[in-house]
């Protein structure tokens, strides 16, 4: 968690986003998930296990920015998380809805460096 | 004619009935009904008559349903039929018809005893009859029932239950002897005697004799003894109401009632009869299941069909006095050749027969009395072969050891409704895949209920699994979980998960947990990793709301407030902006606000004195009351007092779904106690407790589950009752759906904890015991708490800035959430086809609300 390796990690261009600092790992509660501001997009991160995931916030079929708050589980071996507003489910691993073909939340890259959670936008289409 | 004016003459069950049957196969509307009813009274439920008398209302036996497509006529008797003229005449007018649906019933024979007509002397037909003799039963003390029959006994049960000391005349050697055999008799005259009700058989009232207040004092008896009766009940028997038919002309059968052919057409095409009154090819038929039959045949044959009446079931099974009573079909073993096999057991006491074919092969009727369990698949096999070897069959449960599996495709499943087992096999391939679905579909079930353990064998025998495992990672269900959680002492869901489940759990089986380590009083919901099972509600202590902010819901015991604490709540929402309204359970929910906020809102709500409210939580939410005798002119008990004091009591106890209760201060009913999961409503002498209500998707009165109690016995039963709803009731199951799907019933739940059948109720009331006494305030315990604090934040890395997502529009003058139109992907949710909601706009036309 130096200052150096901030520095480092910063986005290098506005159209190819770098990693960003988020917190340290330990405000991420194991099976839970928060809520985080990246470059003024909101991000929900997940931590079960020893992995770490990011989805955007947004349920796509609620509307709310509530994904973050959903319950963490597990779906045959899938992790998943469940939207609060209407229990649909989403792999954490590609974002995808299991319970609605065709239904996705974005997914960002995240990773821990030296006890430090960061996220990577990914902006597609 | 299959369309026009049908005028139904009656209101009674089969009227009812008919009419019904008529409005659902009539979708062209060719029918415009007008129904005359003798009775001030719609349709009610007669063959649950008695029940009146165990604390069902009246309103509760109500079978009519309001139809724009049915005049109904009360108290409006038809007194003739003009067949020239075409209208049935009434004291109030004439009804011209195209058809006539005669539906009159039968009366209550009466004796021409001397005394027939004394005050006290009554008969047992009408819901006024049965008022009229509870009105005399006051103070009296000892009665009477002329008529050891079906009615007879029923009525003498109804006396019981009025306090009276109560004797049975019956003129045939035996009880009940059209529908038992005089070995079924003799069991069943034990049973009726050990409850004290005295018989004398085999012998006739002479007459009745007044006392010195002119009311009827005394039976005299044709073997010269005299009981002495100061109510008297006479229930011999019923004679078809034939006399409208009679005098418009029309031809009777040979023992009376209107004759109709298999068409239940009588000789005039535009009349028709059905029910009791209706002598089909000569014969009349006292039971509804024949009746229900007639008013179906009809309803098909004026919309152009070609039904005939198929035969009487004139199976019957009862609860007589507590005794279970069944016969079906040639009970009396009449068929030449036929066979009896016969089973007595003094130690269970119970005596069953089967008649069968000369070779033995054939079921042909029966009778079974003290244990009744084998009558649904014993009746539906009547005409075909046996299910298993008759001893088998006979000995105690055999019923259901022979299974519903070995029944042919004809037989008739349910003889209500006319549902074979076709028709349930049908409907089970169709997807109907538990009993609740088989009731909706098919009617199978739906009014005596004595068929539905069938429905669950034949779900069996289809191969439905019925599972009870929780979801992906629990193979048990709530109840087992519950019970291993206790058992074992196991305090968290990872070791419960790793000893007992697999993988990582769900949204379904972790808020399961949650709940059953809340119930069993395991400490704050949000410590460690409890916190990550909670379903957001819980995990915020606040609901939340379609935009992603939350709702805060202060509790207010019994919806009874000083005005300072208003003004606070006022403040708060002010400060806050928040919207304000009164919820249905007389509380205050103030909207809009975000996660970041909860514990600044209750921070200053605390300070106030005020407490969670648990309106988030699967939890008690309100006890709600009227004003109660402090202020109302009716009130009989102080219905705030108990409701305060209840809510408190309760406040907390997380259960298997939400929990809501009321308490009314006379039977006026201002709070809506009948409709929650448990009600109270006060009486002269106590209180009233109901359960088993609920409003919501599939809103149900609650139960009469005991009467008069002081404060001291209902709180016990209360604690009782919700530890054992909490211990034993499935997820999310409400307690109205948990007494319907429990074996036995109302009645069940009333053994465990009133009568404690299985020795359980000392430990639910040291549980619900600790449950108050280790309450503590789950708002205060966070505010207390940075660690716990710490969570209230929209962003973990920048605890400071709102969630810019939530923003307010103003609708009559209060914030609402901004941009309600939903996105895009909603329109494809959730089955793909259902189109997009559009929300209606509700200030159109109305005047604008001024401020």
């Amino acid at each position: 968690m130096s200052i150096a390796t901030d520095t480092s990690t910063r986005r290098p261009a506005a159209d190819a986003p770098g990693w960003s600092p988020v917190c340290p790992l330990e405000r991420l509660e194991p099976e839970r998930g928060v809520a985080a501001l990246v470059d003024g997009a909101q991000v929900a991160l997940f931590r079960t296990g020893d992995e770490l995931f990011a989805l955007d916030n947004l349920d796509p079929i609620g509307g709310a920015y509530v994904l973050s708050r959903g319950i963490v589980g597990s779906r045959g071996g899938t992790p998943t998380v469940a939207s609060p507003l209407h229990k649909q489910v989403y792999d954490l691993r590609t974002g995808a809805c299991l319970d609605l073909p065709g239904v996705a939340v974005p997914r960002h890259d995240v990773r821990c460096r030296d006890g430090l959670v960061e996220v990577r936008l990914r902006r597609e289409g | 004619m299959t369309g026009g004016r049908v005028v139904v003459v009656g209101n009674g069950m089969v009227g009812q009935r008919f009419t019904e049957a008529l409005r659902a196969r009539d979708t062209g509307r060719r029918w415009q009904v007008t129904v005359l009813a003798e009775e001030r009274r719609p349709a009610y439920d007669r063959v649950r008559l008695s029940a009146f008398f165990d604390g069902v209302s009246a309103e509760e036996l109500n079978l009519h349903t309001p139809d724009d497509g049915v005049e109904l006529r009360l108290g409006e008797a038809a007194t003739a039929i003009d067949r020239e003229r075409r209208v049935v005449v009434t004291a109030a007018g004439e009804h011209p018809y195209d058809a006539v649906v005669l539906a009159t019933g039968s009366y209550p024979f009466v004796p021409p005893v001397a005394g027939r007509d004394l005050p006290g002397v009554f008969v047992y037909r009408t819901l006024d009859d049965l008022e009229a003799i509870r009105e005399h039963a006051r103070g009296r003390r000892v009665g009477a029932v002329i008529g050891g029959g079906l009615l007879g006994l029923e009525a003498a049960n109804a006396l019981r239950l009025l306090g009276l000391a109560t004797h049975v005349v019956e003129f045939a050697p035996r009880l009940m002897p059209v529908q038992v055999d005089e070995a079924g008799g003799a069991m069943l005259r034990r049973y009726v005697e050990e409850l004290g009700v005295t018989t004398h058989l085999g012998v006739a009232t002479t007459a009745l004799r007044p006392g010195a207040d002119g009311a009827v004092a005394a039976l005299e008896l044709s073997d010269g003894r005299t009981v002495d009766a100061e109510l008297v009940v006479v229930a011999a028997g019923i004679r078809p109401r034939d006399d409208l038919a009679r005098a418009a002309g029309l031809e009777l059968g040979p023992r009376g009632g209107v004759l109709v052919d298999a068409t239940c057409r009588t000789g005039d095409e535009r009349i028709w009869a059905v029910g009791e009154c209706a002598a089909v090819d000569g014969v009349c038929h006292g039971l509804v299941a024949p009746g229900y039959a007639t008013a179906e045949v009809v309803a098909d044959r004026l919309l152009g069909g070609a039904a005939t009446f198929p035969g009487a079931d004139t199976a019957t099974k009862l609860k007589l006095l507590g005794v279970d009573v069944a016969s079906f079909g040639d009970a009396h073993g009449t068929t030449e050749g036929s066979l009896d096999v016969t089973f007595t057991d003094p130690a269970t006491r119970s005596y069953a027969k089967l008649v069968l074919s000369d070779d033995a092969t054939t079921l042909l009727g029966g009778v079974l009395v003290g244990d009744a369990s084998a009558y649904p698949t014993l009746r539906a096999s009547v005409g075909g072969p046996l299910p298993a070897a008759p001893l088998a069959l006979l000995a105690p449960a055999g019923g259901a050891a022979a299974g519903a599996g070995a029944l042919p495709g004809s037989a008739q499943v349910c003889s209500c409704n006319a549902v074979t087992r076709d028709d349930i096999d049908a409907a089970i391939a169709g997807g109907c895949a538990d009993v609740p679905a088989l009731k909706a579909c098919t009617r199978a079930g739906t009014s005596c209920g004595s068929c539905v353990p069938m429905l669950k064998q034949l779900l069996d025998a289809a191969g439905v699994k019925q599972s009870t495992a929780l979801c992906e990672h629990f193979d048990l269900s709530r109840q087992e979980l519950f019970d291993v959680v206790r058992v074992r002492g196991i305090r968290t869901f990872s070791r419960l998960i790793a000893e007992h489940g697999r993988g990582r759990g769900c949204d379904i089986c972790k808020p399961v947990v949650a709940s059953i380590l809340a119930s069993l009083g395991t400490g704050h919901v949000l410590d460690g990793e409890r916190a990550s099972l909670q379903d957001t509600n819980d995990a915020y202590l606040a609901n939340l709301q379609r935009d992603g902010s939350y709702s805060v819901v202060p509790r207010i015991p019994g919806g009874e407030i000083t005005p300072e604490k208003l003004i606070v709540i006022g403040q708060v929402a002010q400060e806050f902006k928040l919207y304000t309204k009164i919820t249905g359970g007389q509380r205050i929910d103030l909207f809009g606000a975000r996660v970041d906020q909860l514990p600044q809102i209750w921070r200053r709500l605390v300070d106030a004195g005020f407490e969670s409210g648990h309106a988030y939580g699967k939890a008690l939410r309100t006890v709600k009351s009227c004003v109660g005798e402090t202020w109302c002119r009716y009130g009989v008990q102080d219905s705030v007092g108990l409701a305060v004091a209840l809510e408190l009591r309760y406040r907390g106890l997380r259960a298997p779904h939400k929990l809501k209760s009321a308490v009314s201060g006379c039977a006026r009913e201002c709070a809506e106690a009948r409709s929650k999961d448990f009600g109270i409503i006060a009486t002269d002498t106590g209180w009233n407790l109901y359960v088993g209500g609920n409003g919501g998707f599939r809103p149900r009165h609650a139960d009469l589950f005991a009467t008069d109690l002081s404060t001291a016995e209902l709180i016990p039963l209360i604690d009782r009752f919700l530890m054992y709803y909490i211990r034993t009731a499935d997820r999310l199951q409400r307690t109205a759906a948990w007494i319907e799907a429990m074996e036995g019933g109302l009645d069940h739940l009333r053994a465990v904890i009133v009568d404690d059948s299985l020795g359980l109720c000392a430990e639910l009331e040291a549980e619900m015991a600790r449950h108050v006494a280790g309450y503590s305030d789950e708002w205060r315990d966070v505010l207390d708490d940075p660690e716990r604090l710490r969570r209230f934040t929209s962003f973990v890395n920048a605890p400071d800035v709102p969630d810019p997502s939530i923003t307010f529009a103003v609708e009559r003058g209060q914030p609402v959430p901004a941009g309600r139109a939903r996105p895009v992907a909603a329109a494809a949710a959730p089955d793909g086809e259902a189109p997009a909601r559009r929300r209606q706009p509700v200030t159109l036309g109305l005047p604008e609300v001024r401020r």
